[in-house]
């Protein structure tokens, strides 16, 4: 296998000898260790995505596949920009984008904040937190199905023990008023350790002779935390926001399984939307244009936020 | 990123490191007490596991575990008595429930499918991610930021929006319902961490020893093998677990592209009905087989858990 004359020329050649070696050139190769993953994606990603922009101009219904396709345009884009509950379900989901990432950023940052202190056994409760943001979304939503059981559930229980509100009263998951925030709890519990794990890479990577330059100053603790700590760590918390403002754009799992999107439509997300459009009413034409601008919105939404990302960087 | 790492940005008072330490114990408590409560209603009886108020004393009873693995159907008490002596003990415990074991449930199928479907597609991602990784990191690719910015942009895309395509191509090809269409799915999920963390390993390997490697002779393949991969091996077995821990736990495709035969665990545990109701003791039981491994990994990985979340955008 090895040809010792090539060797030895590549030897005498030092500098271009990875671009030439025996048998396939480096560019071959590359293409050949790159293609897979991309045909994969194409195949899986890129042409289903395709197909979807397709039938968002038709009338397709996945479970009428005999039916004439009809194209219509943009008929199926002006309805949905047009309808009511369409514009509810985006809404219902700012909602939760907006008080997820709140409460996730506030509580994260404390946490991240106070870990960094390094008290005694922080590393053991530091991975006692982490273990919420591990588990499966779907599972974590039916046991907090069961904690929130109106008549015997521990959460209500709880509840009741520290406010004296009598348990059956009140109704997280059946409630219009609770039942949104039963969701931003239960997420909430779930992604703040995520949240504050990224701030506590955050905060790591403040050196240290910033704050012994401001002790020689003379600034206030109050005073190094807002012009060193936030600022220093502003570029890790808006990229905790971005990972999770666009995992609680697509939010389905957890949501599907508290409520299922109800009591009516209160809790209905865009995802809960998408699905019931897709696989329960089976308008495939129509819910592709959904999706179609769903995605969109994300795409969109993150590029903007990444540039703005890397503006905080520069500075 | 480090969670034991000397450094330390805050030279606090041995005060102040208390109230913090007191405050992160009394979170972390809080946060560990749903996992706490999940693992001990699969010991109780399904009367005590919504008793009022919440039972913290209680008799263990094997149970939810007997029901989540078993089927029973209700029998008249004559028909009980005139049975032989009870086999095992979940049938013992069926019994003084005037139940008899009719067969085995679906939840160990629907365990194995999660094995199968998680493994199968964790081992696809990680060698077509650790090929591209390696194509990316040493060689000169046209478009290089353009294609790993497409990689990642699949990860993007709702899962719902995705869904109604892949399963009406899945229709077409044959592959609803079954094992391979999960993972071929999964893979193309994973493969875009897979590439993002992989790479950032990789880069982390010096490329003198790849050139030390070719200039006694080997060629570019022969020096990926003998000194990239076992260099990455770290890299390779941590993505390898983050892939793994997102195909165990995926919901959404599974709820909607699977029905039967290649169901995985977590669309399943949610409809363990037992009688008048959802049985939560043996909801519970499969919540806690299907965390072990969860909880395992997650010991394992602390480590390496921020690069894995944030695809290598933070290191260290």
């Amino acid at each position: 296998m090895l040809n010792r004359t090539a060797d030895s020329v590549a030897r005498a050649t030092p500098e271009p000898l990875a671009r030439k070696v025996r048998g396939i050139s480096d560019k071959g190769l590359a293409w050949l260790f790159i293609s897979p993953t991309i045909l994969l994606l194409l195949a899986i990603n890129i042409f289903p995505l395709f197909w979807a922009i397709y039938l968002s101009f038709t009338n397709y219904r996945a479970n009428r596949s005999n039916e004439v396709v009809k194209n219509l345009g943009f008929a199926n884009y002006q309805r949905i920009l047009g309808d009511q509950d369409v514009w509810i379900a985006m809404q219902t989901t700012a909602h939760f984008v907006f008080w997820t990432i709140l409460l996730q950023t506030v509580i994260g940052f404390t946490l991240a904040w106070l870990i960094d202190r390094k008290f005694r056994g922080h590393a053991f409760w530091t991975t006692i937190i982490l273990v919420p943001m591990m588990l499966s979304p779907a599972v974590v939503g039916n046991f907090w199905r069961f904690l929130y059981q109106p008549q015997t559930g521990l959460f209500n229980y709880i509840v009741a023990f520290f406010t004296g509100v009598p348990p059956s009263s009140f109704e997280m998951l059946g409630s219009v008023q609770l039942a949104p925030w039963a969701i931003v709890i239960v997420d909430t519990w779930m992604w703040t350790p995520y949240v504050m794990l990224i701030c506590l890479a955050g905060l790591r990577s403040i050196p240290e002779y910033i704050y012994e330059a401001a002790e020689v100053d003379r600034a206030s603790n109050w005073r190094q935390f807002w012009s060193i700590t936030l600022p220093m760590a502003l570029p890790f918390i808006m990229l905790a926001v971005l990972f999770r403002g666009i995992e609680n754009f697509k939010m389905f799992d957890m949501v599907n399984l508290l409520t299922g999107g109800g009591p009516g439509s209160t809790t209905e997300v865009a995802s809960i939307t998408l699905k019931r459009q897709a696989f329960e009413s089976w308008r495939t034409g129509y819910s592709s244009a959904f999706a179609i601008i769903l995605f969109v919105a994300v795409f969109g939404l993150a590029n903007i936020y990444v540039k703005a990302l890397n503006k905080v960087k520069q500075r | 990123m480090s969670l034991t790492s000397a450094h330390s940005v805050v030279a606090p008072s041995a005060n102040s490191k208390r109230i913090a330490g007191a405050i992160i114990i009394a979170y972390a408590l809080i946060s560990i007490v749903p996992l706490l409560w999940i693992f001990a209603t699969s010991f109780k009886t399904p009367p005590d596991s919504i008793a009022y108020p919440p039972k913290i004393v209680f008799q263990p009873s094997i149970e939810g575990y007997c029901n989540l693995f078993t089927t029973r159907t209700r029998q008249t008490p004559e028909y009980i008595n005139s049975l032989g002596p009870a086999t095992g003990i979940c049938d013992e415990t069926a019994r003084e429930r005037n139940m008899v074991i009719a067969g085995p449930s679906n939840f160990l199928p629907r365990f194995v499918n999660s094995l199968i479907i998680a493994f199968g597609s964790t081992f696809c991602a990680v060698f077509l991610g650790t090929l591209s990784a390696y194509g990316f990191s040493r060689f000169k690719v046209p478009l290089a930021d353009d294609l790993l910015f497409f990689i990642l942009s699949t990860r993007m895309m709702p899962p719902i929006a995705v869904a109604i395509p892949i399963y009406l191509m899945y229709r077409e090809l044959g592959l609803s319902d079954t094992a391979l269409g999960m993972i071929l799915l999964y893979t193309a999920v994973n493969v875009s961490l897979a590439v993002w963390l992989l790479k950032g390993f990789i880069d982390e390997i010096p490329r003198e020893y790849e050139e030390a490697a070719m200039i006694d002779g080997y060629t570019r393949l022969q020096a990926f093998w003998r000194t990239v991969l076992p260099q990455a091996t770290t890299g390779i077995a941590a993505t390898a677990i983050f892939c793994l821990i997102f195909a165990w736990n995926e919901y959404a495709f599974a709820s909607l592209l699977t029905s039967g035969t290649a169901q995985t665990a977590p669309p399943f545990i949610p409809t363990i009905i037992g009688e008048g109701g959802q049985d939560w003791p043996a909801v519970a039981a499969g919540t806690t087989i299907f965390l072990v491994p969860i909880l395992v990994f997650t010991i394992l990985l602390r480590k390496q858990l921020l690069r894995g979340i944030t695809f290598g955008a933070v290191r260290k």
